[in-house]
C-alpha cells in the first residue's frame, strides 16, 4: 500500500522559546506516531529532539501530547488520528522544556525521594517473610507503572497551577504511596505525611490520571481514593474516633 | 479551539489559560454538557417535588423523595417522629442525608468538578481558576464528611425495601401492581449504589493490609469491588430510578395514568 502524506505539526524550540512547525511526512500503514517522528527526524529535521527507548510501551520514555492529549507516541497508531487534519505533537506541558519534545521530568524524581521507604515488620521465627497471593494482588497492579509521567502531566493541579508543585506529589507518587501503605509487610504509617506534605487532600479526583495511564492502572479508584479513605479513618470518621477513645480508656 | 503554543515560557510550553487552553481536537465538551443537563435536570426536578409538597402518595405507593415520611403533615406517615409544628415539606427532614451522600460521592465529585466547576472541564483542558487548592481547604475539605453521610444513608435502602413490601398491601387486600415493582427496583438500585460506594469498599476490607488474615473481609471486599467498578453506571441508573419512581407515583396520584395490577 502506498504511504500517505500527513501534516505533522511539531513543537520546535527550547527553554528560551519555540513554535509549532508544519512538516509533510510519509506515513505507512500500521505505523505509530513515533515511527513518523523518526522518519521526520531522518529526512527533514535531523536535529529534532525526541526521547524514546523501547518502542513497545514499556519504558515510558516517549511521552508527549498528541493532538492535545498526553500519550505514549509509540503506542498511538496513526490510523486512529483524524486522517485529513494536521497532527499536533507537543512536549509534556507540566514539565520544563529542554528541547523540542524533550522535557525535564526531574520533578518526579525529587518527589520520589520524599517517600519514606519500605519498612518491613520483623521476620518470622524461621527467618522468613510470608505473604499470600491475595495479600499482594492489590499492590501488584501498582507495579505495572512504567513511570511515563503522563498522569503527572495531565493532573490539572500542577498542569495549570505551577505554584502547586512544591506542595503536591502527584498521581504517580500516590500510586507509590498506595503500594507501600497497602503492603502486608510494611509498618510505616504515611497518612499524616500524605495529607500534610504530599498534598493528597488537594487531589479533586477528576480521574484524568486514570484516563491517560497506558498501563490501565486504576490510579484514582485503587490508589488515590483508598489513600483518602485511610486519611478519613485517622481524621474525619467520628465513629472510629469514638472507638479509638473507648479502646484507649479500656487499656 | 486550538490556541497557538507560540512560545515557551521559562518553565514549560505556554498555552493560553482558561477553558480554551487546549490543543484537543475531539469533542471533549460533550461529556460535561451531558452532565450539566442530566444532573442539573435532576436537581431541578428534586427541588420541584420537594417544594410542591403534594401528590407523593398513591395508595399504597410512597415516593422515595418523601420516604421515610416522618412529620404529622405527611400524606402518608411512615413513623411519628416530628409533630405538627413542622409545616414545611416533610422531604426536607430526610433529603439532606441522601443528598449529602450523592454530593460528596467520589464519582459525582468527578462529574460536577468537571461539568459545573470546570476544574478542569476535561482532561488536558485548562482549569478556569488562576489558583486552586483542591480539597485541602474550606469549603471542599468538607468532602471528607462522605463517611458520615455513608453511615446516615445506610438505613435508606432498607426503608425503601419496606416501602416496596408495603406496596403489596392494597385497600382491597394483597396484590401487586407496576408501582410495586417500580418501588422494589428502586430500593435494589439504591442499595447497589450505597454498597458500591468507595467508602463501603474501604470499610468492608480496603483498610486491611493482609487479606489472608481476614478471609471474610477479603470476600466482602471482592464483592464490593465488583460493584465499585460499576459505581458510575450504578450512580446514574439509581439517580434516574429515584426520579422515575417519584414520577410514576405522581402520575398515579394525579390520575394521569392508572396503575396496572398484576393480581
Amino acid at each position: 500500500m502506498t504511504p500517505r502524506t500527513v501534516t505533522m505539526r511539531v513543537w520546535r524550540g527550547d527553554a528560551s522559546g519555540g513554535d509549532l512547525k508544519d512538516y509533510q511526512v510519509a506515513a505507512e500503514e500500521g505505523e505509530v506516531v513515533l515511527d513518523v517522528l523518526h522518519r521526520l527526524q531522518a529526512t527533514q529535521a535531523n536535529d529534532l529532539a525526541v526521547r524514546w527507548n523501547c518502542k513497545a510501551g514499556k519504558c515510558g520514555s516517549c511521552s508527549a501530547e498528541v493532538n492535545g492529549v498526553p500519550r505514549l507516541t509509540c503506542m498511538t497508531r496513526m490510523n486512529l488520528l483524524p486522517p485529513d487534519e494536521p497532527i499536533t505533537i507537543t512536549p509534556l506541558r507540566t514539565f520544563p522544556v529542554i528541547r523540542d519534545l524533550v522535557t525535564d521530568v526531574s520533578f518526579n524524581y525529587e518527589k520520589a525521594k520524599q517517600a519514606p521507604a519500605f519498612k518491613p515488620r520483623p521476620r518470622e521465627p524461621d527467618g522468613t517473610h510470608r505473604m499470600r497471593q491475595q495479600d499482594i494482588d492489590r499492590v501488584q497492579e501498582f507495579h505495572k507503572c512504567i513511570e511515563c509521567f503522563l498522569c503527572q502531566d495531565v493532573c490539572h493541579f500542577i498542569r495549570d497551577h505551577d505554584d502547586n508543585k512544591a506542595a503536591f506529589a502527584g498521581p504517580r507518587m500516590f500510586v507509590r504511596y498506595a503500594e507501600l501503605e497497602m503492603h502486608p509487610l510494611d509498618t510505616n504509617d504515611r497518612r499524616q505525611l500524605l495529607q500534610d506534605r504530599e498534598g493528597l487532600g488537594m487531589c479533586n479526583i477528576t480521574k484524568c490520571c486514570t484516563e491517560v495511564c497506558p498501563e490501565g492502572i486504576h490510579i484514582t479508584d485503587n490508589a488515590i481514593i483508598p489513600l483518602k479513605e485511610r486519611v478519613v479513618d485517622a481524621r474525619y470518621d467520628p465513629v472510629l474516633w469514638i472507638g479509638r477513645k473507648l479502646r484507649r480508656r479500656k487499656s | 479551539m486550538t490556541s497557538a503554543t507560540d512560545h515557551v515560557g521559562e518553565t514549560r510550553v505556554a498555552i493560553r489559560t482558561g477553558p480554551a487552553a487546549t490543543l484537543r481536537q475531539d469533542a471533549w465538551w460533550i461529556a460535561p454538557l451531558v452532565t450539566v443537563v442530566v444532573l442539573g435536570g435532576f436537581v431541578l426536578y428534586g427541588l420541584w417535588v420537594t417544594f410542591i409538597n403534594e401528590d407523593y402518595y398513591a395508595e399504597p405507593y410512597l415516593s422515595p423523595f418523601f420516604s421515610p415520611c416522618l412529620a404529622d403533615n405527611c400524606e402518608h406517615q411512615t413513623a411519628e417522629v416530628v409533630g405538627d409544628w413542622w409545616n414545611l415539606s416533610p422531604a426536607l427532614l430526610i433529603l439532606p442525608a441522601p443528598l449529602g451522600f450523592r454530593l460528596t460521592c467520589y464519582y459525582y465529585r468527578k462529574a460536577y468538578y468537571r461539568a459545573f466547576l470546570w476544574s478542569p472541564p476535561a482532561c488536558a483542558v485548562g482549569d478556569v481558576r488562576a489558583r486552586y487548592a483542591g480539597e485541602s481547604r474550606f469549603p471542599l475539605i468538607l468532602q471528607n464528611v462522605h463517611r458520615v453521610f455513608f453511615y446516615l444513608v445506610l438505613p435508606f435502602p432498607f426503608i425503601l425495601l419496606y416501602d416496596g413490601i408495603r406496596a403489596f398491601d392494597f385497600a382491597d387486600g394483597f396484590g401487586m401492581g407496576v408501582g410495586t415493582l417500580v418501588l422494589l427496583v428502586n430500593a435494589v438500585l439504591l442499595g447497589a449504589y450505597t454498597l458500591s460506594c468507595h467508602t463501603c469498599r474501604h470499610l468492608c476490607g480496603g483498610h486491611v493490609d493482609s487479606f489472608s488474615k481476614s478471609p471474610r473481609r477479603y470476600r466482602a471486599w471482592q464483592l464490593v469491588s465488583f460493584l465499585n467498578e460499576r459505581h458510575m453506571q450504578i450512580a446514574w441508573v439509581s439517580l434516574f430510578g429515584v426520579a422515575l419512581t417519584d414520577l410514576y407515583v405522581r402520575l398515579v396520584a394525579t390520575d394521569v395514568i392508572r396503575d396496572l395490577r398484576f393480581f
